[in-house]
């Protein structure tokens, strides 16, 4: 069944405090769409708004051109993760995996095998007859999947369902929930306040912020033209260096160094606000031309090195990234030349709050 | 707009506003009832207060007031000083046999503590058998046991256990650390106790002094017992409305008044300064108990076995007096099994009634906490706030004022319940709902909120989410707390002694009698008989809570 999911203005309030505030969403059938922010946002509320947790303040939801608005929950036909997995606890495996088949009144023979189907594909069938508290946590986390996907939802949402888990489970759960979501074929809502996570598992991402969304994209898009300077340090780490647009000749510039740029849509000289990921500054030795800093620190992970330089023209220190190579070249208090790479930096308006460089 | 039509056919929206009809008949009813039988003429029917006047011009009464006072204070301090030291030494200290040692505390508080009071009088009264040894063997004459002195015994070793439970709670919350911590920096031994653990434990000992408080203030046996000249309200009460010669109910109605006054505005105080010094805790290194050395150990053990053997002795010694021979009344040498034989004849009634009346107010407590404690933590309104604070009530008035109040609203239509088994059954259910509604609301706040979304959003209505799921994950805490309810419900006598009547009479009240008439031999037996009940009840709990499957 193809589903795609509408939300138009929507708004939550508790009492007198607006918590979202006109949100609209188009999430496309059998898409991986992420809920991303920061704790507080608003991504949560919203989840359980579209699950019907939540009442809804104003504005309309639908599941195709069906409105949901008034719906009851068990009425939804919603398969939900919840992010401490809600695992009834006094059910075996296989009685939780069955709960919401036997809600819907199929025959016996049909819940059994659906259930086996799904304990199978999450391979948790050699557990089937165990009580919750004898599973890990990756366990239970695959029966919250097999429980919610057994019921063949119209939609899965899933609630942080990560957080649980230790860093290398979640690695491998990430996997698994993408795989199933693509096998399934089945429309997701995914909340999470982890960037890699949504960037790692989402079809789209929408960034929130203060019930807000900042911005709806693809993980490309979202990292390599964040709209404005809060999804900028949200997603991915950045610098922001306070730089000038000359208008006539086209031009950046810090300080004494500057260098051409003409995708901006500015068209008169502004104060303007350079937002350069750390992998995107090219360090040459100091008599090169370019712009000047000296080392500060510089520490050494494996792939790459994180090297802190102050700018000279500021004295702001600005993280830089590098590939490591085998003998180190630069050391700490070596005043250093850099270039940046201009096609990938992001320029904002003076404020941060738009992003300046033309579309398309 | 959407959502209040939606409130208004949810079905707990109903059951909320049915429990708060049962409250208005019977406990608001009552209550307003009392009230104007305070402030209302007997004859002319109006607006008075005379008996107020009356209560607080006359020192004979007023007395009452401040003995209460005054003796309750005291149960209260000496419970914390003998209680808190106890629970502190057993969390910190390996003692020998403390298992059995906790089993004898918890059981020692269980009793009636009329009981106790006369068991001590049998042990230290003016012809017991300590007082008698003391005089004859050694010459001494010990002070005697009645009054003041002997309510403060009683009632301090009967509820020391109270204090100690709490403490022993609060003090597993208390992270090692903290105390590593303060001797790091140099504070150890007993001006750590003070410095640290007494204000880190400090709300507990405040909730903990307030439970001990209204128990004391409430009892009714023990003044009555062993209080003899020194008069306890609960006691005034009770003559001024029992006594056929000048007795008076609207005059009992007023000190009743009175006496709520004084319950609430402690229970107020007490919420005012936790409120104050509230603040969480955690503990993920829990203070593991360590060996002592030396004289320490020896005080240590000393003072544990003192405490539990000096609290636990009236209940042997009445276990001990239910075999002996008896002649007429009293005791004769020699040991037999004729207390027990004329109990079951005289009063197997009170015995079966003792099964009967706390079983069926168990099941509606249960039932109805179950409800009310959902409503107020899972469906939060208006409404659920108001039942919140209407079944609160109860708490802090006196088991004996309850009794009044049932018995003036419901001896004359439009309803008459006085007499009946289901009197007996709602002061029961109406004193014990408090308790039971907040430890179900404690172990409905441990079940996580997204067990029951989860229900619902894979089709659960909301009634099959209740009963499927819910009730469930609830049931071995809800089994434990009933069983702990049933244990106080059958050595209630405060309520059953304004309530009873010849059919009705429980336990308690039979024993209460039966050594109003001095008949030792078959009061000991029906004691004995009451506390095995409860022993059995204990190992219940013990069993259930221990090795709950549902572990949460």
């Amino acid at each position: 069944m193809s589903v795609n999911i509408k939300v138009n203005n929507a708004v939550k309030k508790f009492g007198d405090n607006t918590v979202i505030s006109d949100v609209s969403l188009d999430i496309k059938d059998k898409e991986l769409f992420t809920l991303l922010g920061p704790s507080g946002c608003g991504k949560t509320t919203l989840l359980r708004m579209i699950a019907g947790f939540n009442s809804i303040e104003g504005g309309e939801f639908f599941f195709n051109e069906k409105k949901i608005n008034n719906m009851e929950v068990s009425h939804r036909n919603i398969g939900m993760v919840f992010q401490n997995y809600a695992i009834f606890p006094h059910y075996s495996v296989r009685q939780n995996v069955e709960f919401g088949l036997k809600n819907r009144k199929y025959e016996k023979e049909v819940i059994e095998k659906e259930a086996d189907k799904f304990l199978k594909l999450m391979q948790i069938f050699d557990f089937r007859d165990r009580k919750p508290e004898q599973l890990s946590g990756g366990q239970q986390q695959r029966v919250a999947l097999a429980r919610a996907l057994v019921i063949k939802p119209d939609v899965l949402l899933m609630d942080e369902p990560l957080s649980n888990l230790d860093a290398k489970l979640r690695l491998e759960m990430r996997q698994v929930i993408r795989d199933i979501q693509k096998e399934v074929g089945i429309t997701t809502i995914y909340v999470t306040h982890d960037q890699e996570e949504a960037m790692a598992i989402s079809d789209r991402i929408a960034v929130m912020s203060n019930g807000e969304i900042q911005q709806i994209g693809t993980p490309q898009e979202i990292y390599h033209r964040p709209i404005n300077q809060f999804v900028a340090t949200f997603i991915g780490r950045t610098n922001f260096i306070k730089a000038t647009f000359s208008a006539s000749d086209q031009l950046i510039k810090l300080g004494d160094f500057s260098f051409p740029y003409q995708d901006l849509s500015i068209k008169e000289d502004a104060d303007i606000l350079l937002s350069i990921r750390p992998e995107d500054f090219i360090m040459q030795k100091m008599d090169e031309p370019g712009l000047r800093g000296i080392v500060r620190d510089s520490y050494f992970l494996g792939l790459n090195t994180h090297q802190l330089v102050e700018l000279k023209h500021n004295q702001q220190t600005i993280e830089i990234i590098r590939e490591s190579s085998l003998e180190e070249t630069t050391k700490v208090g070596e005043e250093v030349s850099l270039l940046v790479k201009s096609h990938k930096i992001n320029v904002f308006s003076d404020d941060g709050l738009k992003n300046l460089i033309k579309k398309g | 707009m959407m959502n209040k039509r939606k409130l208004k056919f949810d079905l707990w929206t109903i059951i909320g506003l049915v429990l708060l009809g049962l409250y208005g008949i019977f406990l608001l009813f009552p209550m307003t009832n009392l009230i104007s039988q305070a402030v209302r003429d007997k004859e002319t029917g109006e607006f008075t207060l005379a008996y107020f006047v009356e209560f607080f011009s006359s020192p004979y009464y007023f007395n009452t007031l401040w003995n209460s006072f005054k003796v309750t204070t005291a149960v209260t301090a000496a419970t914390l000083v003998v209680g808190t030291p106890l629970a502190y030494i057993f969390t910190r200290y390996e003692i020998k046999g403390k298992g059995i040692l906790r089993i004898l505390i918890i059981i020692s508080s269980m009793s009636a503590p009329f009981i106790g009071a006369y068991s001590w009088i049998l042990l230290l009264g003016r012809s017991g058998v300590i007082t008698l040894f003391f005089k004859n063997s050694l010459g001494i004459t010990i002070p005697d046991i009645y009054g003041f002195a002997g309510i403060l015994i009683v009632l301090s070793l009967q509820l020391y256990p109270l204090i100690f439970l709490y403490v022993s709670g609060a003090l597993n919350n208390v992270d090692n650390s903290l105390l590593e911590a303060s001797e790091n920096l140099g504070c150890s031994g007993i001006k750590r106790f003070f410095k640290i653990i007494i204000p880190l434990i400090s709300p507990t000992l405040f909730a903990a002094g307030l439970l001990v408080f209204m128990r004391a203030l409430a009892d009714f046996g023990t003044p009555m017992l062993i209080g003899e000249g020194f008069r306890t309200f609960p006691v005034t009460i009770f003559n001024e409305f029992i006594s056929e010669i000048g007795g008076d109910d609207g005059f009992a109605a007023a000190i009743s008044i009175i006496a709520i006054i004084i319950t609430t505005l402690v229970f107020l105080a007490q919420q005012y300064v936790t409120m104050r010094k509230t603040f969480s805790m955690s503990s993920l290194n829990k203070i593991r108990p360590k060996k002592a050395t030396g004289i320490k150990q020896v005080l240590i053990h000393v003072y544990s076995y003192l405490l539990v053997g000096v609290s636990i002795l009236p209940q042997v010694y009445i276990f001990y007096t239910s075999f002996k021979n008896v002649q007429g009344l009293t005791f004769a040498p020699g040991y037999s099994f004729q207390s027990y034989i004329d109990a079951f004849d005289k009063v197997g009634r009170a015995i079966s009634n003792t099964l009967v009346i706390p079983g069926i107010s168990l099941v509606v407590v249960v039932f109805l906490a179950v409800l009310l404690a959902y409503i107020s933590i899972r469906r939060v309104s208006p409404l659920s706030k108001v039942l919140d604070s209407v079944s609160m009530i109860p708490y802090i008035i006196p088991g004996s004022v309850i009794g009044i109040t049932l018995l003036i609203a419901f001896n004359k239509p439009p309803i008459i319940l006085s007499g009946t088994l289901i009197i007996m059954v709602i002061g029961l259910v109406i004193r014990r709902m408090p308790y039971t509604i907040r430890s179900t609301a404690a172990i409905l706040q441990q079940i996580p909120m997204s067990i029951e979304e989860a229900a619902l959003s894979l089709g659960s209505s909301k009634m099959n989410t209740f009963y499927k799921i819910t009730m469930p994950m609830m049931a071995a805490g809800i089994f434990s707390g009933a069983i702990l309810s049933w244990i106080t419900m059958i050595s209630e006598l405060s309520t059953a002694i304004l309530l009873y009547t010849a059919r009705t009479r429980t336990l308690t009240v039979e024993i209460y009698t039966q050594i109003i008439r001095g008949n030792y031999g078959i009061s000991a037996a029906l004691a004995t008989i009451l506390t095995v009940l409860t022993v059995i009840s204990l190992l219940v709990f013990n069993r259930i809570s221990k090795d709950g499957n549902l572990a949460m």
